[in-house]
């Protein structure tokens, strides 16, 4: 399949599971690195074509290796470098590189290796709703395929060697994206937030880190990497999202028992502007998009699918937008595109 | 009070359990240095329950054209980064690298998963290690009778690395 194949699939990854209540998706990103080899920033063009090959052979041994879509970054042009950034199966800094950089991505995207980001490894399971044990079992597993053909860099003290010592120990990033407008509407999110970070969890936007918080979606993740196992960490971080919904839960009903025709109120202004708009910027689109998909959530909008609102949140992106329009557009092309798409999809439903 | 082995002032008092049995061993500086006792650092009661003379011993360097002798990235590169250059970096480094990996994730032991090519050692290490923080636990908990357990656990263990070691 091609990247046009891949953008005619408008779910990806998020075809792959359930998507209910405030949690978008899982994730589980593991780093690993090759032994006695110069980590990627350092390397020279050389060892990062040695490294890519090295992964390239590794990959054509593993059995379900078919099934892995691939792409080096110096064959895609920055459009496309984007749309695999939109969808989350490629990070800013991989989409920046090029020779000796590239991307194995499984069919159902669930599955993404990157090569030679600040890592020689970094791969990652990503579906939709809370799942990280599952994500942890079906990561573990494709790094497992992998070092069966790969000698990876490790120390029984430090655990894997990474190019950031942030890393260590285990390598592993699990992080799950929730939509938390109920939080966000009755101001109770920054307290949340902190409480969050004073544990030892990073909360981050929609796209990592610096990003603002843009559709009331936010990124909690683990931040210790080393002294404890993979399932320690990933219990921890499920206990606290289960606490952070729970908040989340009690302030949708808090809003609904006070002000519910305020929320009514919100939620069909936002459906109004969505279907009559001409011009959408992205940064409005997000935040009607969120209003629009509690109202979902709260059986407001009984005809419409969570799953596709969370389409939507990936579509309106500039690289989507100019893959499906197959143009070049520019900011104002783009805003008109995407009001129509938006409208087309609530005529539509 | 008076140093155990002289007569100067001690300034490093312990409590060692050995079978079972609490010992107290009062030190001045000189023989505290000698049995391997790191004055400037802080002890860990856990070192001290494990036996003078087997902690890690860290010889902070402070050599401004320190290099990796693998991939050439030089001392102040690293610290300008905050990123290595290659795995060897780690060993290359590691004296200024302890304390901030220390403080950025509260331990210096990687107790997760092992890659599958790693051999018997490095398990057993790994064993030793999960042991080794229960020894801790137990410590902090004041349960010395379950702490002088684990530590026979660990130096069972120890033995049994020694002899593969050995074997291999």
């Amino acid at each position: 399949m091609t990247l046009r194949g891949l953008l005619e699939r408008h779910g990806g990854w998020m075809e792959s599971g359930p998507a209910e209540g405030p949690v978008v998706s899982s994730r589980v990103r593991l780093a690993r690195n090759l032994r006695e080899t110069t980590f990627p920033r350092w390397a020279s063009k050389e060892v990062r074509n040695r490294v890519w090959n090295e992964v390239v052979s590794a990959f054509d041994q593993f059995e379900e290796s078919e099934a892995f879509l691939r792409w080096r970054m110096d064959e895609l042009d920055s459009l496309e470098r984007e749309l695999l950034f939109e969808r989350h199966l490629i990070s800013g800094e991989l989409a920046e590189r090029k020779e000796g950089s590239g991307v194995f991505v499984s069919e159902d995207e669930c599955r993404a290796v990157m090569v030679n980001e600040e890592d020689h490894i970094r791969l990652q399971y990503l579906q939709p709703g809370l799942s990280l044990q599952e994500a942890l079992t079906a990561a573990e597993a494709l790094d497992d395929a992998l070092e069966q053909n790969l000698s990876y860099a490790f120390s029984s003290k430090l655990g894997y060697l990474t190019a950031c010592p942030s890393n260590l120990g285990t390598g592993m990033r699990a992080s799950v994206m929730l939509h938390l407008p109920g939080l966000v509407l009755t101001e109770e999110v920054k307290p949340v937030i902190n409480a969050v970070s004073k544990i030892g969890l990073a909360v981050r936007g929609l796209w990592g880190e610096g990003s603002e918080a843009a559709g009331h979606m936010f990124q909690i993740s683990n931040q210790i990497t080393l002294g404890k196992t993979e399932s320690e960490i990933i219990e921890h971080l499920e206990q606290i999202v289960l606490e952070v919904i729970e908040h989340e839960k009690n302030a949708r009903q808090r809003l609904m028992d006070d002000q519910e025709i305020k929320v009514h109120d919100h939620i069909g202004r936002a459906y109004g502007v969505l279907a009559n708009a001409a011009l959408m910027s992205s940064g409005e689109a997000l935040d009607l998009l969120s209003a629009i998909r509690l109202g979902v959530d709260i059986g407001l909008l009984p005809d419409m699918k969570r799953r596709d609102i969370d389409q939507l949140f990936i579509r309106i992106h500039p690289a989507h937008l100019q893959k499906e329009a197959n143009a070049t557009l520019s900011a104002e092309e783009r805003d008109i595109k995407r009001a129509q798409l938006i409208r087309c999809f609530l005529e539509g439903k | 009070m008076k140093c155990d082995l002289c007569e100067q002032e001690a300034v490093v008092h312990m409590t060692q359990v050995v079978n079972g049995e609490m010992k107290e061993y009062h030190l001045c500086e000189e023989h505290a240095r000698e049995q391997g006792v790191d004055i400037d650092s802080p002890i860990s009661i856990t070192d001290i329950l494990m036996g003078l003379g087997q902690q890690e011993k860290q010889n902070v360097t402070h050599d401004l054209t320190l290099s990796c002798p693998r991939c050439g990235m030089a001392r102040d590169e690293f610290r300008k980064t905050g990123r290595l250059g290659c795995p060897d970096c780690y060993k290359t480094f590691m004296a200024e690298l302890a304390a901030a990996v220390k403080a950025m994730h509260h331990s210096s032991q990687h107790i997760g998963k092992i890659p599958a090519r790693e051999g018997t050692q490095t398990r057993i290490k790994s064993k030793i290690a999960r042991l080794q923080q229960d020894l801790e636990t137990a410590v902090a908990r004041e349960d010395y009778e379950k702490a002088a357990h684990i530590r026979d656990e660990v130096k069972r263990l120890q033995n049994e690395a020694a002899s593969e070691e050995g074997s291999s």
